[in-house]
């Protein structure tokens, strides 16, 4: 078991070292990238939008609930709901939604040529696989995630701001002053550090299942599923990680 | 050292695999095969399944390492070069595959034009006009927009042999190129290979199952028993081969057994063929009493 783990670290670890070589054409790896870039970026828009509205709206009305003291001023709702959203939701929850959208994706992709044998085509025309099908996919989420954790936190504190309105717990202006209240600038630091590393995992994990592939249909599935699976226990881990990291000395 | 690169014309050899192994866990799967694929020439490497031709092939083009030998080209060692040098190497090397392996998402014209894209200077025209002369040569010039999914299993075999052949290259190397196809259309796909390989004089190695290919397209035949090369000859060679072996895989049923004898009657009429089957069967003789 122990062996089975290092031996799968050592892969990973050579696959990412296959990546690096001098593209064949900059410019075809210009295009796939930005074919990665809209598939990633612009793919996953949608269902980043529906869930960081709900989950800042959610967030709002659950805070007003359990806030239910006089001597509490209003404005902190909005404190509670930006801190929320900026330190946690945005980055861990936006990964772990765009982990089952993305990483199957890439997964099953590359499952599916190295199946039907277009990896050995693409291999056989005497480019390297890894930095062509690989590094695209890599370079695009590091660049399409972090943007899409922004617009979730946007997203999110919008929606909390218009639950709170609309059910009359908080008006517009206590919203925009608690907004304001103590914001720390570093929580956007960490919250970014945090979604670079989750697209590293994003990408990287499903990629290394999808190129291994072997057999047919059934092993794209479980490649599939392994993968998301992996990637989110990975998240999970890193999260705490990070926080324990950047944010225990206070 | 081998010093096959010095003999003239016809003789000299393009591909050269020297004594290779390969085995999967304790499975040996190639036991020491030496075999040489000619220039110019239809190579087939036949065999039932699981004697290792696809190994084999897989080892030639460096989709797998061989455990042991090695494999050259045109005199260069393939086995030893390094990345860069495989990447260089592999530009001259086309490739067919079962599956065709075309790009779902592309054009066939796309298919066809990606290994342009990635090595080739020229100009989009120049590009699309040498993307057409393929498919025109493969009979696909009205399908260029469609996508794999649109065409045949036929016409996908097709569009992979254009996109093997649209760089030029000196070896062309199918896996399978029947599998799933009707007869009608497997003599269309063999005789597309035959012409490009005689008109490029390029270094062609099949790798099937099918025995009309054998009979007609067989310049050079390597037959594969249990991972080790039993027989090597021509399809001329086959039809009087006494090997038991080679004859009970490729005359398996009654009715190609009749075709056999058939053949053979037919090649006795042919004086020029029965001259140099004798000329075969004494100089046999003459290396057995020396052998004696």
């Amino acid at each position: 078991m122990e062996f089975k783990f290092f031996s799968l670290f050592g892969q990973f670890l050579l696959m990412l070292k296959g990546m690096f070589t001098k593209p064949e054409n900059f410019r075809m790896y210009w295009k796939e990238f930005m074919n990665q870039c809209v598939d990633i970026g612009i793919g996953s828009l949608g269902i980043v939008v529906i869930i960081s509205i709900f989950m800042g709206g959610v967030t709002t009305l659950q805070t007003a609930y359990q806030l239910v003291s006089n001597f509490v001023p209003k404005s902190t709702i909005a404190q509670v709901v930006r801190d929320t959203i900026v330190l946690e939701f945005a980055p861990t929850l936006t990964c772990i939604v765009l982990a089952g959208v993305i990483g199957s994706k890439i997964a099953s992709e590359l499952g599916n040529m190295r199946v039907s044998e277009q990896i050995d085509a693409i291999e056989i025309m005497g480019i390297n696989t890894k930095g062509y099908l690989l590094f695209p996919k890599i370079a695009a989420s590091m660049l399409m995630i972090p943007a899409l954790v922004i617009i979730a936190g946007f997203l999110g504190i919008w929606g909390g701001k218009t639950a709170g309105v609309m059910s009359g717990i908080i008006s517009n202006d206590e919203y925009w002053r608690g907004l304001r209240q103590e914001f720390k600038p570093y929580n956007v630091f960490f919250a970014l550090t945090k979604s670079y590393a989750f697209a590293f995992i994003i990408s990287t994990i499903p990629s290394f299942y999808g190129y291994n592939v072997n057999g047919g249909a059934l092993e794209i599935g479980r490649a599939s599923t392994r993968s998301v699976v992996v990637t989110c226990i990975l998240i999970l881990v890193a999260d705490y990680g990070l926080s324990a990291l950047l944010l225990a000395n206070g | 050292m081998s010093f096959q690169h010095l003999l003239p014309g016809n003789l000299y050899y393009m591909i050269e695999l020297v004594n290779i192994k390969k085995s999967f866990g304790d499975r040996e799967i190639l036991k020491d095969v030496t075999a040489t694929m000619e220039s110019g020439k239809v190579n087939l490497i036949i065999g039932a399944s699981g004697s290792g031709k696809t190994v084999m092939m897989k080892c030639m083009v460096g989709l797998m390492e061989v455990d042991a030998g090695h494999i050259q080209y045109d005199k260069q060692n393939f086995t030893n070069l390094d990345v860069a040098g495989r990447k260089e190497l592999r530009k001259q090397i086309g490739m067919l595959f079962q599956s065709s392996a075309l790009f779902d998402s592309m054009t066939v014209e796309q298919n066809v034009m990606f290994p342009l894209d990635m090595f080739s200077m020229g100009t989009l025209r120049e590009k699309k006009k040498r993307v057409l002369e393929c498919l025109d040569r493969v009979n696909l010039k009205d399908a260029a927009k469609k996508l794999p999914a649109e065409i045949s299993g036929g016409m996908k075999k097709r569009v992979g042999i254009a996109r093997a052949i649209v760089l030029n290259p000196k070896y062309l190397f199918c896996d399978e190129p029947n599998s799933g196809l009707d007869p009608q259309t497997s003599l269309v796909i063999d005789q597309l290979i035959k012409e490009l390989t005689h008109e490029n004089n390029m270094t062609t190695v099949i790798n099937t199952h099918d025995m009309n290919t054998v009979m007609e397209s067989g310049d050079h035949i390597v037959y594969m028993f249990q991972g080790q090369k039993q027989w090597e000859g021509n399809n001329k060679d086959i039809i009087f081969s006494k090997d038991q072996k080679l004859n009970d895989f490729i005359f398996a049923s009654e009715f190609l057994r009749e075709a056999k004898e058939m053949r053979q009657m037919d090649m006795f009429k042919d004086k020029d063929w029965r001259e140099q089957f004798k000329k075969q069967a004494e100089a046999g003789s003459d290396e057995k009493k020396a052998a004696e």
